[in-house]
C-alpha cells in the first residue's frame, strides 16, 4: 500500500514536472528568438508591393466573395486534418487588423510565428517559409500593407479539434519542426540560383503546398517539393522536382512561362489555388521567374507519395 | 464496293461518335485537348514564332466557340466521379459554371470579330485565354 502510494506520488510529481517543462519549453519567447532589426532605412513601398505579390498574401487574406484582392479582411477557410483555419484580418484597421502593429511586431510574426501578444501562430500561416525574408524586406512589405484600405471586422476564429486548439501545442511543434534560420546565400551557386532559392523557399512558399506532410502537419523533408494529396480535399498537388512525372521534362523557359501565363507546355491551364499563385507571380519580373525556374531545375528527382489510380492521368 | 466502303465508314464513324458520347469524361478530355492545341498555336503566333495567318487565327477562335458549346453538354450528373479532375463545384454551382462557359464562347466570338492583324490578335487572344484560368481556378481540382 505504501509502495503504491509512493508510486502514485512519484507519477503525479513526474506529470507535474513534465507539464512545467512543456510550459517552459513551449513559451513563445523560448521557442523563437526574434531577429535583430537594427536601424532600418526608409521603407521601399514598391519593393513591399512586389513582396506582397511574391508571398501571395492576398490569396489567403483577401476577404472572400468580392473582387478586390487588396481588401485584406481575412476569413477564408483553409481545410486541414486538424480542423479549419481562418485567415485573419491583416488590413491596417487599428482594431480588427494590424493597424496598431509596429515594424518589430510584423517582423516577429513573419519570421518567428509569434503574435504581438506573445502567442504562437499556427503554421497554416507559412512563417516556416517567410522566415527567410530579411527584416529590411519585411519592413518594406509592412509599409506597403499599411497603404491599403483598413477593413472593419475580425475574421471568424479557427475551428480546430482538441488538442490542436491549444496554441501552446504549437510551441512543441516548433521545437520539433521549425527552423528559424534566415536566408544565407550559397557562394558556390550562381546569383540567379540563389535568387530562385530565396523566392521559391521564402516568399513564394512553394513547398508548403507542393510537399506531403506527416501526422503532425509538418512537411516531410525527404519528399519536399514531390507533391502529394491536396490537404484541402479532392485532388493531387503535382510533384515539382525533376522526377519523370514532375518537371523533369520541362525546360527552364517552360517553367518560367507557366509562372507567367498559367499554361503548361501542352497548353493546359493550371487551376485551383495555383491560378491565384500565377496571377501573383506574374507581377514579378521575367528575371525573377527565370531564377525560380533555374532553382527548380536544380532539384533532384524525388518520388513523392504514390497517387491513387483515379488521380493518375489527366 | 465503293458504296460498301462508304457505308462501312459511316457506320464506324457513327459508332465511335456514340461510344464517345457514352463517356462524357473521355469526350471532355478530348475537347479540352482541342482547346489546348488551338491555344498552343495561338501562343506561337502571338510570340511571333509562327507567322500571322488570318485563316489559322479564325480557326483558333472557331475551335474555342465550338468546344465551348460542346462542353455545355459534357458534365451530366453521372460524370462526377471516375478518372476526372472536374471539381465538385461544377455540380454545386451549375449556374456559375454555365455562366463561365457562356462567357468563354462570347469572348471567343468577339475575339474573332476584333482580330484584323497581329496586334489586335494578341490583345483578343490574351483576353479570351484568361477564361481558362478563371474557370479552372474554381471548377477543377488540382492534379
Amino acid at each position: 500500500m505504501l509502495l503504491l502510494r509512493r508510486l502514485l506520488v512519484t507519477l503525479v510529481a513526474l506529470a507535474a514536472l513534465g507539464l512545467a517543462g512543456f510550459y517552459v519549453l513551449t513559451d513563445p519567447r523560448v521557442v523563437s528568438s526574434s531577429p535583430q532589426i537594427g536601424a532600418l532605412p526608409a521603407p521601399d513601398i514598391e519593393n513591399g508591393k512586389l513582396l506582397f505579390a511574391a508571398g501571395g498574401c492576398s490569396s489567403c487574406h483577401a476577404t472572400p466573395g468580392q473582387d478586390d484582392k487588396l481588401r485584406l479582411g481575412g476569413g477564408l477557410g483553409l481545410g486541414s486534418p486538424f480542423g479549419t483555419f481562418h485567415a485573419p484580418n491583416i488590413s491596417p484597421h487599428t482594431r480588427d487588423g494590424i493597424g496598431n502593429w509596429g515594424v518589430k511586431d510584423f517582423v516577429d510574426a513573419m519570421a518567428t510565428g509569434v503574435s504581438p501578444a506573445g502567442q504562437h501562430y499556427y503554421p497554416a500561416f507559412p512563417y516556416t517559409s517567410y522566415r527567410l525574408i530579411p527584416p529590411k524586406a519585411l519592413a518594406d512589405l509592412f509599409a506597403y500593407i499599411r497603404t491599403l484600405a483598413p477593413v472593419e471586422g475580425k475574421a471568424v476564429p479557427h475551428e480546430l479539434r482538441f488538442p490542436f486548439n491549444i496554441r501552446r501545442v504549437v510551441g512543441g511543434w516548433k521545437l520539433l519542426f521549425f527552423d528559424g534560420a534566415s536566408f544565407k546565400s550559397d557562394p558556390g551557386k550562381s546569383e540567379e540560383w540563389n535568387r530562385g532559392f530565396y523566392l521559391v523557399n521564402g516568399p513564394g512558399h512553394c513547398a508548403e503546398c507542393h510537399s506531403s506532410r506527416n501526422a503532425l502537419g509538418a512537411i516531410v523533408q525527404a519528399t519536399r517539393f514531390a507533391g502529394g494529396p491536396d490537404p484541402e480535399g479532392k485532388g493531387w498537388v503535382p510533384n515539382i522536382t525533376q522526377a519523370e512525372d514532375g518537371l523533369g521534362k520541362w525546360s527552364k523557359e517552360e517553367i518560367a512561362e507557366l509562372l507567367k501565363t498559367g499554361f503548361t507546355p501542352s497548353f493546359d491551364s493550371v487551376g485551383g489555388s495555383m491560378a491565384a499563385v500565377v496571377r501573383n507571380i506574374a507581377q514579378l519580373s521575367d528575371a525573377d521567374r527565370l531564377a525560380m525556374a533555374e532553382y527548380l531545375k536544380s532539384l533532384p528527382a524525388v518520388q513523392g507519395p504514390a497517387r491513387p489510380a483515379a488521380a493518375q492521368s489527366n | 464496293m465503293i458504296r460498301f466502303a462508304l457505308a462501312a465508314t459511316v457506320l464506324v464513324l457513327g459508332f465511335s461518335a456514340v461510344m464517345a458520347q457514352s463517356d462524357p469524361v473521355v469526350e471532355r478530355k478530348a475537347t479540352m485537348k482541342a482547346i489546348g492545341g488551338a491555344t498552343g498555336l495561338g501562343a506561337k503566333i502571338a510570340k511571333g514564332e509562327e507567322a500571322f495567318d488570318a485563316a489559322k487565327v479564325q480557326g483558333i477562335f472557331k475551335t474555342y466557340v465550338d468546344s465551348g458549346k460542346k462542353m455545355e453538354t459534357l458534365f451530366p450528373d453521372s460524370s462526377k466521379n471516375g478518372d476526372t479532375t472536374a471539381g465538385p463545384k461544377i455540380w454545386e454551382d451549375q449556374a456559375g459554371f454555365r455562366a463561365l462557359q457562356v462567357k468563354f464562347e462570347n469572348d471567343a466570338a468577339a475575339a474573332a470579330t476584333a482580330t484584323t492583324d497581329l496586334a489586335s490578335f494578341r490583345t483578343a487572344f490574351g483576353t479570351v485565354t484568361k477564361n481558362c484560368a478563371a474557370c479552372h481556378e474554381t471548377y477543377r481540382i488540382k492534379k
